[in-house]
């Protein structure tokens, strides 16, 4: 446990070393948030949708801007790279298990995303548009929440990762999770403006686990107890089936001489 | 001489990227789905409203559809810009200068994404879809400016590329910068220019011409007067836009490799 709590550590300490790309990915982000803003500002400017008003939507968006990067949506690379190109033997070796392994060092990430990449996108937002801050009671919630989600990510990004030991070039694999996270969480429009048939089907994938049940809590639509049950579901569920495939995978890896 | 050589180099990229077939097919496949993604989040807007900055849905897919189909050309010949810091920080692109060809040609014909013509079929439907489901003047003119329009928006969008990435010449760390402006200014293309406030009108509309990539063009397409009072002339110009364009990001390439003195590794 020690060992996985220092990996954390490494893992905040890996990240905060790049001031610069902060600063900018800073930038990046408002631009963007400024530029999704426009268009559901315009969208709810006759009237709220869906109980979503322009105080909601500027939280939303915000909130958004900044958990995309605390949680991940799309699939990182690293353990990919080292799958194909052989070092992900010196890992398997090591005496750690993988999965958990790389799983503290995300969470080390996360802390030090919370910090950069959350709180300016929200401060933003907060400032410069109306925002909806929710009851004191519910921001326990919320961190738990956003804990789940980024669980769920990195579940989803391990499996993603791991395919890597059958197919050797996975890229068609990341871009279409990508592709599909960024529609299914709820990033670029909230999940409730889809038809009603639409939303139990969304509801039952993975991806509004990773973002869209945050903001949920975060704007205490509904109770958030089904929200977080339905969290906790799939963090468990992608969790063990990463572990299953991971199981499998070293069974078929094969250590070449040399 | 030189078109012969830049025909074997891509040539070589597009076999290499061929040769992980399964991954090939997805990637194409992940592409249409990304550019018909943004489809589905138009229509579920559309949805819940029945205008958007006084534009119907299907005249929204139509702007949508002509920026869709310009980026994934203009993705498909320049998104290879985006490796440029990479090129510059590890040294490859002093290779680049030693070789008897234009450095920015080199740098389009390094790996022509192939995967990415995913995107452009994508936003090839998404136009056919758009314009039969509008109330389109059918002539000559606009027949001939349905095919200029998106082609003059790739151009432009290649500008911008090119523009944003000379950057990282002088900034090492500026690719994230970039993709503020390439990326931003196809999220920005895809939606009438009516949505956005005065600050990023300016910025993306006109300082970056994003304007002319869909939105006055499809203004022309409609027989639509400007609602921001521009002139109606503006939607048959986008050629001259993108040439003008071209040239710009001609000039700053050229002033940017010139300060070039490479990063000492």
């Amino acid at each position: 446990m020690r060992a996985y709590a220092r990996l954390a550590l490494a893992g905040f300490r890996r990240y905060s070393t790049y001031r610069q790309a902060m600063v900018a990915g800073m930038a990046t982000n408002v631009v963007f948030g400024l530029l999704r803003m426009a268009v559901l500002a315009v969208a709810v400017a006759p009237g709220p949708i869906v109980g979503y008003d322009i105080a909601t939507v500027a939280t939303y968006v915000w909130l958004g801007q900044g958990l995309m990067s605390v949680v991940v949506l799309y699939a990182d690379k690293h353990l990919a790279e080292r799958i194909r190109n052989g070092d992900v033997v010196v890992d398997l070796y090591r005496p750690w298990h993988l999965q958990r392994a790389l799983f503290a060092d995300d969470l080390g990430r996360t802390g030090y995303a919370v910090l950069v990449r959350l709180v300016p996108p929200v401060a933003f937002g907060a400032l410069f548009f109306p925002f909806r801050w929710p009851d004191v009671s519910a921001v326990p919630l919320f961190v738990v929440s956003t804990l789940l989600a980024v669980t769920v990510s990195f579940g989803m990004r391990f499996m993603v990762n791991a395919i890597t030991f059958w197919l050797l070039d996975n890229r068609g694999v990341h871009s279409l999770y990508t592709v599909t996270t960024w529609l299914l969480c709820g990033l670029s429009v909230p999940l409730t403006f889809f038809p009603d048939w639409a939303k139990p089907i969304l509801w039952s994938t993975p991806f509004p686990a990773m973002l869209q049940a945050p903001i949920d809590v975060f704007l205490e639509h509904g109770s958030p107890w089904p929200i977080l049950a339905n969290q906790a579901f799939w963090a468990v569920t992608v969790f063990v089936a990463g572990h299953v495939l991971l199981g499998r995978a070293v069974h078929k890896v094969v250590v070449q001489g040399g | 001489m030189a078109e012969r050589v830049y025909a074997k180099l891509v040539g070589a990229r597009l076999r290499g990227q061929m040769s992980y077939r399964t991954s090939f097919v997805l990637q194409c496949v992940a592409q249409a789905v990304a550019q018909l993604t943004e489809l589905v989040i138009i229509l579920v807007l559309f949805s819940r409203i029945s205008a958007l900055g006084g534009f119907s849905v299907h005249e929204v897919v139509l702007m949508y559809a002509i920026a869709g189909t310009a980026f994934g050309i203009a993705d498909m010949v320049a998104g290879q810009l985006d490796e440029l810091p990479t090129y510059i920080r590890t040294g490859t692109f002093d290779v680049l200068l030693l070789r008897p060809l234009g450095t920015l040609a080199q740098m389009m014909a390094s790996d022509l994404h192939l995967r990415k013509i995913g995107r452009v079929v994508g936003g090839v439907a998404a136009l056919a879809y758009a314009l039969s489901h509008n109330d389109i003047a059918w002539s000559p003119f606009t027949a001939l400016l349905v095919v200029v329009a998106p082609i003059s928006g790739a151009v432009i969008f290649a500008a911008i590329w090119v523009v944003a990435n000379a950057v990282c010449f002088w900034v090492v760390d500026g690719q994230e910068l970039a993709n503020t402006v390439t990326y931003g200014s196809n999220a920005f293309t895809s939606y009438p220019t009516t949505v956005y406030g005065p600050w990023l009108r300016r910025f993306f509309a006109f300082v970056i011409p994003g304007a002319f990539v869909a939105y006055y063009p499809s203004l022309a397409l409609l027989d639509r007067p400007d609602p921001l009072g521009g002139p109606a002339l503006l939607g048959w110009i986008s050629p001259l836009v993108a040439a003008a364009a071209a040239v710009v990001a001609g000039l700053v390439w050229r002033t940017a490799v010139r300060h070039y003195r490479g990063t000492g590794s």
